[in-house]
């Protein structure tokens, strides 16, 4: 573990920043995807503030990591991620999902620079992060790629094709990140089509894999540096997430996958998102 | 005139035997071509190297060629990341798998997503034969020259095909370039010009009659109903109008307008296809009228390629018949 106390409540911190600029930005848009936006914010912070090689005055920089959104559907919770890491200003975060907008419903990689690679239909990010990885080690480069996906997506044919594809050329520079939130958009994904066990579904296909909670930074930041470290596979984290993350009416609940909040629910999210462990209040920002 | 035919056509294109050839070689040629000339190049095959005519470049640049096995989605997707990451993959399958079976892979994440990939469609068209309907492509026209971004190419001998495959290095973004399995005459030479987006009139006459606009290896066919036509007192012109998308207006506008009528080539659906390219311009800016040569709304069957070829209305009888009725209704009878 390399986090100081210090970087531990930075991100922390900034995660839950972050959560309240999602709820602000999707209320705003009036449409969009609130359940796996939150869950997903504490795997985001740690990217951005501190997992990725990356610098967001230079977002072509030939040797950055690469981030893939494969959901694309939670793109909120990257948008606002990269608004404070310092790609474009906070204020832009108002024009999600609107016309003339860089930041469109699903993440367009011709309108927003920093966005590698054009997501929303789903199963297709993996597949994509094949092609970067070929096209890393071809070069020598030793930038790594990140590619996040949902459980839900898992279904799709086209994730096992390029599971299996990475898996036979062991593309080690490969991080793929499951948020394993048990939700889709019709209910839990054990009873719409379970896809447990999923563990053992990517070791036979020649992965590493590792389970971790999705909201504790030192869990998140170890595994990732974990990935780094094996050179001879790839590396799936399955990092068990909370659906809505953060807000107590939306955690658990599948009808929060698509839905946002009305001004009512977001002045409520905003408060409970303002305390730590919805116990202490707190003023900072 | 008479130049457009010398210049441009294999000498041997009239005679009763003339030379035969896959176009698909024209793909392994134009491939090996490339790689020789762009360290960017790689190939993706889904397990039908041999087919697709992928193997002299595997065999020649092994690093930079990829199996990706029973795949065609995953082939897809791996192209776009690759080609965002500064290289030009070319990915080749049958047109009823690639861009057949992954066409959402190529709208999403190489059109949408501007990826630098090249598609070689083979197997296109009814006459790919006795595999029978699920494998002959006549459809893929249509749906990628739909796709925003997108540029198509139906060429119509191995050495266009060639030409048509190593220009697809020259422009930025997706390039669908449409191949034939079976021999097929040589309409063309090495030396004929070949540029991407520009058609070429390959039959001209001194007072032609109707435009017999064709692409691929019906353009054989056409030239034929030409100089039969001719023998019969009918003067016509024929244009190679291999570029769908972005197809040459300005050509077409002006041998449409020498002509005053219209006859379209393709093996394909007439709906979506070539001949529905065509009728979009001149609907637009110079109504004419126009008879289409392609399969009409059904799928095929089993059989040798010219059986199918004739059985499916797109023969010289075809075509000559066609052009008859169209000057027929340009006269107003």
């Amino acid at each position: 573990m390399y986090l100081s106390e210090k970087e531990q409540e930075f991100l922390e911190k900034t995660a839950n920043k972050i959560r309240r600029k999602i709820v602000e930005a999707l209320e705003d848009a009036g449409s969009g995807h609130s359940a796996g936006s939150l869950g997903m914010a504490d795997v985001f912070t740690a990217l951005y503030f501190h997992v990725l090689k990356h610098d967001p005055k230079k977002p072509n920089w030939e040797n950055r990591d690469r981030l893939i959104l494969s959901n694309g559907h939670i793109v909120p919770v990257q948008y606002v991620a990269m608004a404070y890491a310092g790609y474009f200003p906070l204020k832009e975060l108002k024009s999600l999902r609107k016309i003339h907008s860089r930041l469109q419903g699903h993440p367009h990689r011709e309108t927003l620079p920093g966005i590698d690679a054009t997501s929303g239909p789903l199963g297709a990010g993996l597949s994509q992060a094949a092609g970067m990885a070929l096209a890393a080690r071809l070069d020598g480069k030793k930038h790594r790629i990140y590619c996040l996906m949902s459980d839900g997506e898992q279904q799709e044919g086209l994730i096992w094709e390029a599971a299996m594809f990475i898996g036979k050329n062991k593309l080690s520079n490969i991080t793929a990140i499951i948020d394993r939130n048990n939700i889709q958009i019709d209910g839990l994904t054990e009873d719409v089509m379970p896809l447990e066990p999923l563990r053992e579904k990517y070791e036979a296909f020649g992965w590493n894999v590792i389970d971790i909670d999705g909201h504790n930074m030192e869990e998140i930041i170890d595994a990732t540096n974990e990935a780094k470290a094996i050179s001879y596979q790839p590396t799936l984290i399955i990092a068990h997430t909370i659906p809505g993350k953060g807000v107590s009416f939306m955690e658990y609940d599948f009808n929060w996958h698509g839905k946002v909040p009305n001004g009512q629910e977001k002045e409520r999210a905003i408060k409970e998102l303002r305390s730590i462990k919805g116990k202490i209040r707190s003023e900072y920002d | 005139m008479a130049l457009a035919r010398e210049q441009k056509l294999n000498k041997t294109v009239f005679n009763k035997n003339p030379e035969k050839i896959p176009i698909r070689n024209g793909y392994g040629e134009g491939l090996v071509e490339a790689g020789e000339k762009h360290p960017e190049v790689v190939a993706l095959c889904a397990d039908l190297k041999d087919s697709t005519k992928s193997t002299a470049f595997a065999k020649k640049f092994p690093e930079r060629f990829f199996e990706l096995g029973v795949a065609e989605q995953n082939m897809a997707g791996v192209a776009a990341g690759l080609g965002v990451s500064g290289k030009i993959p070319f990915i080749a399958s049958y047109a009823t798998f690639s861009p057949g079976r992954n066409w959402e892979q190529i709208r999403t994440n190489i059109s949408y997503n501007n990826a630098n990939v090249k598609i070689a469609g083979h197997h296109a068209g009814i006459s790919v034969g006795p595999d029978g309907a699920t494998h002959q492509a006549i459809e893929d026209i249509a749906t990628m020259r739909v796709m925003a971004n997108m540029r198509v190419i139906v060429p119509c001998d191995v050495h266009e095909a060639r030409k048509a495959t190593l220009s697809a290095t020259d422009v930025w973004g997706p390039v669908y370039i449409r191949y034939t399995r079976e021999e097929t005459p040589v309409i063309t030479s090495p030396d004929t010009p070949f540029y991407p987006g520009q058609a070429e009139v390959f039959w001209d006459s001194k007072d032609p009659k109707c435009a017999i606009i064709a692409c691929g290896s019906l353009v054989y066919n056409a030239l034929v109903a030409a100089k039969e036509l001719e023998s019969e007192g009918i003067e016509t012109l024929v244009l190679n109008n291999h570029t769908i998308k972005p197809m040459d207006n300005t050509r077409v506008l002006d041998v449409v307008k020498r002509c005053g009528a219209v006859v379209t080539v393709e093996e394909h659906q007439i709906e979506g296809g070539m001949g529905s390219a065509i009728a979009e311009l001149l609907a637009n800016q110079l109504p004419t009228p126009q008879e289409f040569i392609g399969i009409q709304g059904v799928f095929g069957e089993s059989g040798k390629p010219e059986e199918l070829i004739d059985k499916y209305g797109m023969a010289v009888k075809d075509i000559k018949l066609a052009v008859k009725r169209v000057i027929k209704r340009k006269n107003g009878k």
